[in-house]
C-alpha cells in the first residue's frame, strides 16, 4: 500500500506553488505566505493519512490556507480589510464556487508569485533559489544538493531575499505594462539559469542535480500556460525541450563529453524533439533572443545526420541573433555554422575579428578551422591553449585529444 | 521522470456522459498547465488491431478483438517527481470517472519508464 505521508507530499508537489502564490496575493508578504502554506501541509500530513486525500486536493488545501491566513490577519492591523476581501471565514462553509473563485484568481496569482520570486531588485542567486522554493517547492536541502552548497547558505539566501522584497516594499503584483518586457525577460533569464545549471551537470553527479533541467522545463511550461501571448516563453520553452532531447546523447559510456556532431542522433529523446517543435511553432514569426536559439535548435534536431543540417539557415539564424542580442559569443558560433555552410576561410575571418579573452571555445574553434584548412602546428597550438584555459576536464580532454591527432 | 498510465476497462456498450468528456479535457488542460502531462491519446477497440506473437519458434499474427475482458483505453506520458504524483494524476482521472459515470470499472496502470536516473555512472 502507498505510503499515505508520501501520497500527501505528491499531492503538495502538485498544489503548493497556487497555495503560496494565492496566500502571498492575500497577505501581501511572501515570507508569511511560506509559513502559512508550511502549516497548511502540516495540518494535511495530521488529517488525510487516516481521513483520506480528500476530493479536491487544491481546494480543500486553499480553504484551509485562507482560514490560517485570516487568523494570522487578525493578528495584524487590517484585520477588517482583508476579512472583507476574503469572505467567509470558515473552511467549513466551503461551497462550490469557493473552488472556482479560486480557479478564477489562479493564473494571475501564480503570475504575480513568478515575477516576484524574479524580482530584478534580488541578486540573480536569491531569485534562482526563491523560485525553486517557492514556485517548485523544492526544500532548502534540495537546492543546496542541487547547487552544491550549504543547507546552511541556502536558508539564509533565501531568508535575505523575502527580507530584501519586504523591506523595499515590493509589491506582489504584476509588473506594470511598461515594465512588463523587462520583467518577463527576467523570469525567463532565471528559468534559464535553473536548465543550464542542470544541463552542466556531469555524469556520476547526485541526481538532484541534472533533475534541475526537468524543473526548469516544467516552470517553462507552466509559464507558457499562464502567458500564452508571449512568444519569448514558448521559445524558451523550445529551446529547453530541444536541448534536453539531445540529454541522452550528450556523453559516452566513460561519461565524456560527445559533441553535437558526433552524437548518436538515435537516442535522441523524439517525444521532446516533437514538444519542442510544436512550442516553437508557437512562437512562429518571432525573432526574440530564445526563439532564434530555439530555431537554431530546430535545426539540428530535424536534421537524421550531422550531414544533412541545414548550416546555412543556422548561418542567417545566428546573424539575426546577433543584431537581437549581440554577443562575441554568438559571433562565434555564426563563424562554425558558416564554416559548415561556405567553408573554414570565411569562418576563420570572422574568429580572427573576435575579442572574447578567456574563452577556451574560441581557441577551441580556431584550432578546428586551422586543422580543416591543413594548418596542423598552428592547430595544435590553439586545441593546447584552449586545453589550458578551460576548466572542464571533460572538455580538456577533449582538445587534448585534438592536439594530439594532429601531431 | 517518466510514467506511462494506460486506462484499462471493458468497452463500454453506452457512449460516455457529456460532462465526463468535458471533465477529462479539463484535467488534462490542468496536468498540462501543471507541465506533468507530456503526451497522450485515445486508442481505438482492439477489434481494429492486431496481435503478432512469438511462441513456440513461431510467429503468429491474429488479428483483433483480443480475448481479454479488458481493453486498453487511452494512454498518458507524464514527467512527474515521484511515482506517488503519477499516481495522483491516475486518482484525479478515475475520480472524474466515479463522479460522472454511474457504474463504471476500471484501471490504470502506472509504469515507470525508463530513464537516466536509473543507470547511475
Amino acid at each position: 500500500m502507498t505510503d499515505p505521508r508520501r501520497a500527501v507530499e505528491a499531492v503538495w508537489r502538485i498544489e503548493s506553488a497556487r497555495i503560496v502564490a494565492g496566500l502571498a496575493r492575500l497577505v501581501g508578504d511572501l515570507g508569511l505566505a511560506e509559513e502559512l502554506a508550511q502549516d497548511t501541509l502540516v495540518i494535511a500530513l495530521e488529517q488525510w493519512p487516516s481521513a483520506g486525500v480528500p476530493d479536491h486536493p487544491g481546494s480543500w488545501l486553499m480553504a484551509t490556507a485562507k482560514h490560517r491566513a485570516v487568523d494570522a490577519l487578525r493578528r495584524r492591523t487590517r484585520y477588517q480589510e482583508k476579512l472583507a476581501e476574503i469572505g467567509r471565514a470558515t473552511p467549513e462553509h466551503v461551497e462550490p464556487d469557493l473552488a472556482a473563485e479560486v480557479d478564477d484568481y489562479v493564473g494571475d496569482d501564480l503570475l504575480r508569485l513568478v515575477f516576484t520570486t524574479c524580482h530584478p531588485a534580488l541578486p540573480t542567486e536569491s531569485r534562482v533559489a526563491l523560485t525553486l522554493r517557492l514556485l517548485g517547492g523544492l526544500t532548502v536541502a534540495e537546492i543546496a544538493r542541487a547547487y552544491l552548497a550549504s543547507e546552511a547558505a541556502v536558508g539564509q539566501r533565501i531568508t535575505r531575499a523575502k527580507r530584501t522584497l519586504a523591506e523595499k516594499r515590493i509589491p506582489i503584483e504584476l509588473p506594470p505594462p511598461a515594465e512588463a518586457a523587462q520583467r518577463l525577460a527576467s523570469v525567463l533569464e532565471v528559468v534559464y539559469l535553473i536548465f543550464n545549471e542542470g544541463y552542466a551537470a556531469t555524469a556520476g553527479d547526485d541526481w538532484t542535480r541534472p533533475s534541475l533541467c526537468q524543473e526548469a522545463l516544467r516552470l517553462g511550461r507552466v509559464l507558457a500556460t499562464l502567458a500564452p501571448h508571449e512568444p519569448e516563453v514558448h521559445g524558451l520553452v523550445a529551446l529547453m525541450e530541444l536541448q534536453a532531447s539531445r540529454l541522452p546523447a550528450r556523453t559516452d559510456s566513460a561519461g565524456h563529453p560527445v559533441l553535437l556532431q558526433d552524437q548518436d542522433r538515435s537516442r535522441w529523446d523524439r517525444l521532446l524533439v516533437r514538444r519542442g517543435l510544436a512550442a516553437l511553432a508557437r512562437a512562429d514569426g518571432t525573432f526574440g533572443p530564445y526563439t532564434l536559439q530555439a530555431s537554431i535548435a530546430a535545426c539540428h534536431a530535424r536534421a537524421p545526420r550531422a550531414e544533412d543540417t541545414d548550416w546555412d539557415r543556422i548561418a542567417t539564424l545566428y546573424e539575426v541573433l546577433s543584431h537581437v542580442s549581440p554577443s562575441p559569443v554568438v559571433d562565434l558560433n555564426r563563424a562554425v555554422a558558416v564554416s559548415h555552410a561556405h567553408g573554414p576561410e570565411p569562418a576563420l575571418a570572422i574568429v580572427d575579428a573576435l575579442d572574447l579573452p578567456n574563452y577556451p571555445l574560441l581557441p577551441a574553434v580556431r584550432g578546428d578551422l586551422l586543422a580543416r584548412l591543413g594548418r596542423s602546428a598552428e592547430a595544435g597550438k590553439e586545441f593546447r591553449r584552449a586545453a589550458a584555459m578551460t576548466r572542464n576536464a571533460g572538455e580538456r580532454a577533449l582538445f587534448e585529444g585534438r592536439a594530439a591527432a594532429l601531431g | 521522470m517518466r510514467y506511462l498510465t494506460l486506462l484499462k476497462a471493458v468497452h463500454p456498450t453506452t457512449p460516455p456522459p457529456p460532462g465526463l468528456m468535458e471533465a477529462i479535457m479539463k484535467l488534462g488542460a490542468d496536468a498540462t498547465a501543471a507541465g506533468a502531462l507530456l503526451d497522450t491519446a485515445g486508442l481505438a477497440p482492439s477489434a481494429t488491431g492486431a496481435r503478432v506473437s512469438l511462441a513456440g519458434g513461431e510467429l503468429s499474427v491474429t488479428d483483433g478483438p483480443f480475448a481479454e475482458a479488458k481493453e486498453t483505453i487511452s494512454y498518458a506520458v507524464y514527467e512527474v517527481r515521484s511515482k506517488e504524483e503519477a499516481v495522483e494524476w491516475a486518482s484525479r482521472f478515475l475520480k472524474l470517472h466515479r463522479d460522472l459515470w454511474d457504474g463504471w470499472e476500471g484501471d490504470v496502470e502506472v509504469l515507470k519508464v525508463f530513464g537516466p536516473e536509473d543507470f547511475p555512472a
